[in-house]
């Protein structure tokens, strides 16, 4: 008898029989981060599902129910079960919200940075000369700068250059450009050192024989084969764009406390910590530091996995 | 060497006016700097008149060229919101802001070296794993999480240390410092700390990794060989060759100091330069944000100019090279 089925491993043979996958399978570590980032990423965007209550619906709150404490806390509340902030909002669903809204800010922030940072990376190191000096030069320049500090200032201006009353509105925005501009030269690094590698290829001189326009083999020859690196810095740039937005919202610069985020939560309740009302700030915090750390252990694994050259 | 110099002064001059021309087009761009200016009962003609005296009718390069003339003597103008001159507001901050980096950058190189070189040396006790493993935590707590824990445990729930304010303050005439009472040096143990866990970790797992190097070298082997105490092995002929490539990752660090100095200073309330600039924002205080924005390029300028001098004097392969 023949066999006349597809030679070819299938596609999910394909996914598992691959060095990624392998050194997945093989550390622990990074799987439980994938699970929990995964875990918190679902949570978050489930959170108009599962969160128990609206933090934002008036009709849901009420401040006799303010300042309680987790449920398993003497004074607590079964329906609490976090306990309640200063308002009467429920914890939990206000860290589900707030989550969200921070791993919603930390994405538009890298995406931004990220298709800054690869568009100027690929175009310096395809075009090079003056072009590819300058842009270098400038990313050189900005990292000398602690990105938190260029963020910090780049915000402050922004909110500054807005009327007060648009403020709040188009806090978000600021804080996301802020970011963004802030971490593009990483990702200009990055995909500089692997444009200059790729044009050189045959592939990328075969394009150029053929006369496609320049801007066409940057776009569809080169800037697919730069994405490897560019991911590993994406999901390290996630986990320091989460703290920076925290961080620029905890000093009350970034999102305003009517629409919280993580770090706007944290803020909030820090004023309510010398009165011993701790959970109002150790919630959300205990949930940024767990977020943070599983996106950081993931962006390693990944960094060693992609790169074998640093095994 | 001196074409590398200038090479560099002349980068560090761009970035000096790219800074300052921001800085220059925040008092264009943000509000009416005469409103701000004059009360709300103010006539036309008197408005006309500060217009007129403040030179905001000239061409906007005969504006800027002024600007510069009087940022590079350090005159901002006026706070808006404390209608005083910025840069005496400044010169008061001052001391606070350098009193905590400098309080930090000590506590963080003397217990940096000192157990990155404990953990070089004995880098399989349980005491050294330990103190590698809590050093990963601390980095990649954010600063801000570090000082609200720091101010629950020893200042809420203890009641040990202070958790605002720069405590007693003691006048020398051009400088007011916090380091000559017992109160300033309760008030600054916990923001130091704060801003100095960061660096601390850095230094340690730098100290460590190139004691670790160094360690494994014929000339170390060569003293073991002449019978020299361990303690002057590890100290004298190790630890000195570890301390090159750490001077130039302090040197660049000390602009990682006072960009969290910014944080470390809003949670603990210290009345420093970084909190001035927060509340400022929030103000739209544009003398200020320019000011600080213009002083803090020029702070990292400098930084990296030194550090940028001092590699050349201290690898002569960069020198030839180069």
């Amino acid at each position: 008898m023949t066999d006349f089925s597809d030679p070819r491993p299938s596609r999910w043979q394909r996914l598992t029989d691959n060095d990624i996958f392998w050194s997945f399978i093989h550390s622990p570590g990074a799987m439980i981060a994938a699970a929990v980032t995964l875990l918190c990423i679902l949570a978050c965007f489930a959170a108009p599902l599962i969160a128990p209550f609206n933090p934002f619906d008036p009709a849901q709150i009420s401040l006799w129910d303010g300042k309680l404490p987790p449920a398993w806390v003497d004074g607590g509340q079964p329906q609490y079960w976090l306990g309640t902030d200063n308002q009467g909002r429920d914890m939990l669903s206000t860290i589900l919200y707030g989550g969200r809204l921070s791993i919603l800010v930390g994405l538009a922030a890298v995406c931004l940075g990220m298709v800054l940072g690869v568009s100027l990376g690929v175009i310096s190191g395809y075009v090079g000369g003056a072009t590819d000096a300058i842009i270098m030069r400038i990313a050189d320049v900005q990292l000398t700068i602690p990105g938190i500090l260029l963020a910090i200032l780049i915000n402050g201006i922004g909110r500054a250059i807005l009327p007060l009353e648009m403020r709040e509105d188009f806090a978000i925005y600021v804080v996301i450009i802020a970011i963004g501009l802030t971490d593009w030269p990483q990702f200009a690094r990055v995909a500089r050192g692997a444009t200059l590698v790729e044009a050189n290829k045959e592939y990328v001189q075969a394009a150029r024989v053929i006369g496609l326009p320049g801007w066409l083999i940057m776009l569809r020859h080169i800037f697919p084969n730069t994405l490897r690196p560019v991911l590993v810095i994406a999901t390290i740039g996630l986990a320091l764009a989460i703290i920076a937005e925290a961080t620029l919202s905890f000093l009350g610069q970034g999102i305003p406390p009517t629409t919280p985020s993580l770090g706007t939560l944290i803020r909030v309740g820090n004023e309510y910590l010398f009165s011993g009302l701790w959970w109002i700030t150790f919630f959300p915090a205990l949930t940024l530091v767990v977020l943070v750390f599983s996106v950081n252990l993931l962006g390693d694994w990944m960094r060693d996995a992609l790169n074998p050259k640093l095994r | 060497m001196l074409l590398f110099i200038l090479k560099r002064l002349a980068q560090s001059l761009l970035v000096m006016a790219v800074v300052s021309a921001v800085s220059f087009s925040l008092f264009n761009f943000v509000g009416d700097p005469v409103n701000n200016m004059v009360g709300q009962d103010a006539t036309r003609e008197q408005r006309a008149e500060i217009r007129e005296k403040l030179g905001l009718n000239d061409p906007i390069l005969t504006q800027y060229v002024r600007f510069m003339g009087n940022a590079v003597r350090g005159d901002f103008g006026l706070s808006y919101r404390i209608r005083r001159p910025v840069d005496q507001l400044i010169m008061e901050r001052l001391p606070a802001t350098l009193e905590l980096v400098f309080v930090s950058a000590v506590i963080a190189l003397v217990v940096g070296i000192g157990l990155g070189v404990y953990t070089g040396i004995r880098r399989n006790t349980f005491l050294s794993r330990a103190i590698l493993s809590i050093s990963l935590i601390g980095v990649s707590l954010p600063t801000f999480i570090i000082g609200i824990s720091l101010i629950y445990l020893f200042a809420v729930t203890l009641r040990w240390l202070p958790s605002s304010g720069r405590g007693g303050t003691v006048d020398l005439g051009w400088w007011t410092t916090s380091l000559l009472t017992l109160d300033g040096w309760r008030s600054i143990i916990l923001p130091a700390i704060t801003l100095s866990l960061f660096q601390l970790t850095l230094i340690l797992r730098l100290v460590r990794a190139e004691m670790l190097e160094v360690m494994r070298t014929d000339y170390i082997k060569f003293a073991r060989a002449r019978g020299l105490a361990d303690r002057s092995i590890h100290f004298v002929h190790a630890l000195r060759n570890t301390l090159v490539p750490v001077i130039t990752i302090i040197g660049l660090n000390i602009g990682g100091l006072i960009a969290f100095s910014v944080i470390t200073e809003t949670v603990f309330q210290w009345p420093g330069t970084g909190l001035m600039f927060i509340q400022a924002v929030d103000f739209v205080d544009v003398p200020i944000m320019a000011a600080y924005l213009c002083f803090v390029a020029l702070l990292f300028v400098l930084i990296n100019l030194i550090v940028d001098i001092l590699y050349f004097v201290v690898d002569p392969r960069i020198r030839l090279g180069g």
